[in-house]
């Protein structure tokens, strides 16, 4: 596999993110090694191929932003909206993230492996989210498609206003947000769930530690009464 | 936006360097903070009866000496000014109110920027960089440090708005974020005779936490009267003669990053701003929890 390396002590960050975006063809298969990434924003952001990228250190704000296809791997910790409105591929992040991991991503997966800030997967419209410490408050607000597994606990108000999104969470949840409960595990789930377990590297971690929160589906607009208003 | 940077070294023989260790730490904020930039240095104290001021002169030619000469014989000491350009540092065994209210009656023009035994504050408007070498911040020695580059979003963009603000001796506060009531508590704090110099929203957190440990409180239970009292987004950084001390607000909407390392604590906006910190790749570097305090001793 044909391997890039650039250094971001001696390279503009805009070149590398020029060469990101070459057309995908060319950058198929290809591995690309990012040093020196010393907390710099927008990272790799809007790849569009089947690339292997890897950040080695601390990245800023909106790492592998708006991914498709690439896997991204940040060997440090990502700093707020890492993999913001991801579309498809992998992002790794080996040690934590801040705000507003993965937030509006519509597919693909994000794995943290260490703690992710508050509003974690904030408005999650489908992807999958595996973090292995804890989140803090607010994650999921607003989360309509997708799953968030959390080995940790969860802060404040997981799940306010919920749509449709899947809640793994291990540890303890402080509070559950407007609209958001404790569901059963059903099959479908626990499938989920022990799937996105072995993909993240946690295929060590029983999945029947794990409680589901889902939605009550009593807010407004789940009100089948409120219809004939449109 | 605005950026905080922080440092406290725990190596002695690092700290004569303490300023060119920080340099890349406050230039690396210059996109959150291009309109001014400030610091505050922790020395080792002066004698345990002078204090040293911090004075800023609006204008580049103001004559320190005629001051000096005209401070010597007014009073019974004899002081020698540390100036740099517009900037003197006056340190002064006569009684703190008698210095405070001569400079104010004598010299109107001339503002003074912090009082203490350890402390030292340079701030003025510019970008970070051309801040630090109006007053040659590399070369500062000393044992901890706060400094803080500006996103005007509230008040005007003067020296006097620039942070870090102080309050009281050897007190110094830095803030990102905004306020919502600064002005409930600034007619809170006037009613306990507290004067303000600006109309900033730091300058009220500033003086409220430096009442509240005026009024008893240690440095902890100040900041947690703070989380009641304190209405908006915020994340602080203060400095006392020996300690560092961090909070973010309950739902840490502005940013920080630590990174710990057997030599010195550092604290930034951004991980940007710890980068280039010797040997940082082996600190213990993380993200502060809201809503939590987070105190450095020297």
């Amino acid at each position: 596999m044909e391997s890039l390396k650039f250094d971001l002590e001696n390279t503009e960050l805009r070149t590398v993110n020029q060469y990101l975006h070459r057309p995908a063809a060319e950058l198929s298969g290809k591995s690309v090694v990012i040093s020196n990434p010393n907390g710099a924003h927008n990272i790799a952001v809007g790849l569009n191929a089947e690339v292997n990228v890897t950040i080695d250190g601390h990245a800023g704000y909106y790492a592998a932003g708006m991914n498709q296809l690439a896997t991204v791997t940040v060997t440090g910790s990502a700093s707020t909206g890492v993999a913001e409105n991801m579309m498809s591929g992998v992002v790794h992040v080996k040690g934590f993230a801040s705000n507003a991991a993965g937030a509006t991503a519509q597919g693909g997966l994000l794995i943290i492996d260490g703690d992710a800030g508050l509003r974690c997967g904030i408005s999650l419209k489908g992807a999958d989210i595996v973090v292995g410490g804890s989140v803090g408050s607010f994650s999921a607000f607003m989360a309509q498609a997708g799953n968030l597994v959390v080995l940790g606990d969860a802060g404040e108000a997981l799940g306010d206003s919920l749509y449709e999104a899947r809640l793994f969470v291990r540890g303890n949840v402080k509070s559950l947000g407007a609209d958001c409960e404790e569901k059963e595990m059903d099959q479908e789930s626990r499938n989920i769930l022990v799937d996105l377990l072995a993909k993240s590297g946690h295929s060590e971690v029983d999945p029947d530690s794990f409680k589901l929160f889902g939605s009550a589906r009593t807010l407004y607009n789940f009100h089948v009464d409120n219809a004939g208003a449109y | 936006m605005c950026g905080i940077v922080g440092l406290l070294v725990k190596n002695q023989s690092m700290r004569a360097n303490i300023g060119q260790l920080m340099m890349p730490m406050l230039i690396g904020m210059t996109e959150r903070g291009p309109d001014s930039a400030g610091m505050a240095v922790f020395t080792s104290p002066v004698d345990a009866n002078a204090l040293k001021y911090s004075l800023y002169a609006p204008t580049a030619d103001f004559s320190w000496k005629a001051l000096e000469q005209a401070f010597n014989s007014e009073h019974s000491d004899q002081v020698t000014l540390a100036v740099k350009g517009n900037h003197a540092i006056l340190t002064s065994a006569v009684d703190s109110t008698k210095v405070k209210n001569w400079i104010k009656q004598a010299y109107p023009q001339i503002h003074i920027l912090s009082v203490g035994q350890s402390i030292d504050v340079y701030k003025d408007t510019g970008l970070p960089a051309d801040v630090a070498a109006r007053y040659d911040l590399p070369a500062l020695s000393g044992t901890h440090l706060v400094g803080h580059t500006r996103m005007a979003t509230e008040s005007a963009i003067t020296p006097a708005h620039a942070h870090p603000f102080t309050a009281g001796t050897d007190w110094c506060l830095v803030h990102n974020g905004s306020l919502s009531n600064p002005n409930s508590l600034r007619r809170k704090l006037q009613h306990e005779g507290i004067n303000f110099e600006t109309d900033n929203d730091t300058e009220a957190a500033c003086r409220f936490l430096e009442w509240r440990m005026r009024e008893g409180d240690d440095l902890k239970t100040a900041l947690e009267h703070g989380f009641d009292e304190l209405d908006g987004f915020y994340t602080l950084l203060m400095g006392t003669k020996d300690q560092l001390a961090l909070v973010r607000d309950p739902f840490a909407c502005k940013p920080a990053v630590v990174a710990e390392h057997d030599d010195y604590v550092a604290i930034a906006s951004e991980f940007r701003s710890l980068a280039h910190l010797p040997d940082v790749k082996n600190a213990h570097v993380f993200e502060p929890s809201p809503k939590e305090m987070y105190v450095w001793k020297v």
